[in-house]
């Protein structure tokens, strides 16, 4: 049974990865792009403030370091649980 | 040599290409036509899925519709980026491990149901042929601005050359005419934007320009395009006007459809390992981005320009004149679009100037009463010409003009083959193969593949002949539909053993069918004119548009399914023990046909 036992721990560090990751997912998109802007709204960045800037660019670039580093880490994960493929 | 030409000649030596490369890589067996022998490299793989996915609605229209509204249309950008957040870590490794080759089939298995599979294959099916409507609009102004002619014949002709090319070869040879779509579109895209960046703001780099200084003024271009849209009565370019409500929920429409998308998930089946699935997302996005991250700027320099050329003395001085709009060469682009029937200007008070403002604004009104304007003269102008016209906008060189038609086709040819695919194998493998006739034959199959090709096409140039929006706000309800229906019943399939084959079906049944007739409701019933009871400008329910609603049916669906679920028989054990096998990359071995 302890194959199991890992599979589930498996499981949950992997379902755990994901909700910190869609955290922020939502934060810079949602929060910063949107409903946050007006509290950013002193930053300004080139003629607009943070908040467009999150909107346009910003949000982006974050969302492609967050693939990364969940495939970087889950990877890896794999490995510590001894469930990669063969 | 004269544009015409030279824009022939590029669209004709992009088509040899891609054409070449389908012949070269064509399809022998069923296994290759759907998911092109799983031997695609995690990199190559995300360079097809980008230009599967960056379809006429990034490419055409996506950059116009930021233009002219500004910020409140960031939807678009994060929308379309941040589902592949979703697709990465809620659905492609885990698809990827179950081994099959369609989404419908997972739901099938996952749900133990055949009834789950068929509602799958039409929300399938439903979502896609919207999505279609949206290319052949794309593809129908960038036929008739090229062979300069009315948008209507250049549909048809596109129509044409959209079946032809689709019913070559099946995903292997789309896979590697698509990297070659690729280039052609990103370079397409980026060139113009470039030589405009370079000319408004020094700086080669638009996304760097776009927050940059406004060399010929000094102040930054976004305050300085601010100042010029709002001197002529429209919105501020940078400030949010719409309901944040709504906004948010287009948004995650967006993404949640994104991550629905059956071309986009299949993509995702033909990489050899489960971690290769994980890289793969990544790898297009960083593609996706590309284009993306310069988007912005192509609208906000576009808009600029355009202002600046109507007028060409500043916003105080005098509105350009109809004789240079006839004779300048600057003013070109003007006459050339006019045949397409998508741009076009009245000098209405017959002053011999062409004044462009908003001629809703009250302090605008004053302003042309004293100055005896009778209301805006630049009539019409189709925001999914800004794209294609740009270069000739800035007065760019005639090859770049020639080289962002063949990206323009480029865009909305990949896509549309790409969609035409899921829709076969939806029709001819989900249900003829695996429903009704499970005996026919390896040859019939790819024969009833290509004859639902055909029928979709059809389906959709009528559906399309009254478009319910701009390419990319049809594209934008495709994914609305999509969100409604499929994803929550994938995410759930893998996430949760608990959900059933009756709420699995009850919930996309509830989702599919709140959002079409929401749609329906707004847009008219099958998009035609007058027979829709609401408008996006006065919704049915508070700020929510029509766009906006595939959120609201993601969860109808979600809450649906656990309801159902929770009162009927739960879910079998070999089930449960499915699930607990898709959840671990282990064992992945090639995927296997399961009829």
């Amino acid at each position: 049974m302890s194959q199991d036992n890992d599979n589930n721990a498996y499981w949950s560090a992997n379902v755990r990865l994901i909700l910190i990751s869609l955290v922020i997912w939502a934060l810079v998109s949602f929060g910063f792009g949107i409903v946050l802007r007006p509290l950013l709204a002193g930053i300004s960045v080139g003629g607009a403030d943070l908040g467009f800037w999150f909107a346009q660019q910003g949000s982006i670039l974050v969302f492609l370091a967050l693939i990364f580093f969940y495939a970087w880490r889950m990877n890896k994960l794999d490995r510590e649980h001894g469930v990669e493929e063969e | 040599m004269d544009q015409f030409t030279l824009n022939l000649l590029f669209v004709g030596a992009s088509f040899a290409l891609y054409i070449g490369i389908a012949v070269w890589a064509r399809a022998g067996s069923t296994s290759e036509f759907y998911a092109a022998g799983r031997g695609v490299h995690p990199v190559t793989n995300g360079m097809a899925t980008a230009a599967d996915w960056m379809s006429a609605a990034s490419f055409i229209s996506m950059a116009g519709l930021i233009a002219f509204t500004g910020y409140d249309n960031s939807s678009f950008l994060m929308g379309w980026t941040g589902g592949y957040v979703l697709l990465a870590l809620l659905l492609a490794p885990y698809l990827r491990k179950f081994g099959k080759f369609t989404v419908s089939e997972f739901i099938g298995d996952r749900f133990y149901s055949s009834t789950a599979r068929m509602v799958a294959v039409i929300c399938l099916l439903v979502a896609s042929i919207t999505y279609v409507i949206g290319q052949m609009q794309g593809v129908g102004i960038a036929f008739g601005r090229f062979l300069e002619i009315d948008a209507f014949w250049g549909l048809m002709i596109g129509a044409c050359v959209v079946f032809a090319y689709a019913v070559f070869g099946g995903m292997k040879g789309v896979t590697y005419t698509q990297v070659a779509q690729y280039c052609v579109l990103i370079t397409a895209y980026t060139i113009p934007a470039i030589f405009i960046s370079l000319q408004l703001t020094g700086n080669p780099i638009p996304a760097l320009g776009l927050f940059g200084e406004h060399a010929a003024s000094g102040e930054p271009l976004l305050a300085k395009l601010d100042q010029i849209v709002t001197d002529l009565g429209f919105a501020e370019y940078t400030a949010a006007h719409g309901s944040t409500i709504n906004m948010v929920l287009f948004t995650l429409s967006l993404m949640i459809g994104t991550a629905g998308l059956p071309h986009v998930i299949m993509r995702f089946f033909t990489v050899p390992r489960v971690s290769d699935a994980r890289w793969s997302a990544g790898w297009t996005l960083v593609f996706i981005a590309l284009l993306y991250l310069t988007a912005p700027a192509v609208g906000a320099m576009a808009r600029l320009n355009i202002s600046e050329l109507m007028w060409p003395n500043g916003t105080d001085g005098e509105a350009v004149s109809v004789e240079a709009i006839e004779t300048d060469p600057e003013y070109a682009w003007m006459a050339t679009w006019e045949k397409t029937g998508l741009l076009g200007w009245e000098d209405k008070n017959g002053d011999g100037r062409i004044q462009y403002y908003n001629d809703a604004n009250a302090d605008l009104q004053a302003k042309a009463a004293e100055n005896g304007w009778e209301g805006n003269e630049l009539t019409n102008f189709n925001r999914d010409i800004l794209v294609l016209a740009n270069p000739e906008i800035a007065s760019l060189p005639g090859w770049v003009i020639g080289l962002v038609a063949a990206g323009g086709l480029a865009a909305a040819l990949s896509t549309a083959a790409g969609l035409l695919l899921a829709i076969s194998s939806a029709v001819s493998h989900d249900l003829l193969k695996g429903q009704l006739t499970p005996n026919m034959s390896e040859k019939n199959e790819l024969l009833a593949a290509r004859i639902s090709m055909a029928a979709a096409i059809v389906v959709a140039v009528i559906l399309g002949l009254n478009p319910p929006g701009f390419a990319a706000q049809t594209v934008a309800l495709a994914f609305g539909l999509a969100a409604a229906s499929i994803f929550p019943a994938l995410m759930m399939g893998i996430f949760s053993t608990r959900i059933n084959n009756s709420g699995a079906v009850a919930g996309m049944l509830a989702g599919l069918i709140v959002t079409l007739l929401y749609i329906f409701l707004h847009k008219g019933w099958f998009f035609i004119p007058d027979t829709n009871s609401f408008t996006d400008a006065d919704p049915l329910l508070g700020p929510i548009k029509s766009t906006s609603f595939g959120a609201i049916g993601a969860a109808v669906n979600f809450a649906v399914a656990y309801v159902v679920s929770g009162m009927t028989k739960e879910t079998p054990q070999e089930i449960k023990d499915l699930v607990q096998s898709v959840r671990i990359p282990r064992g992945a071995g090639g995927a296997v046909d399961g009829h």
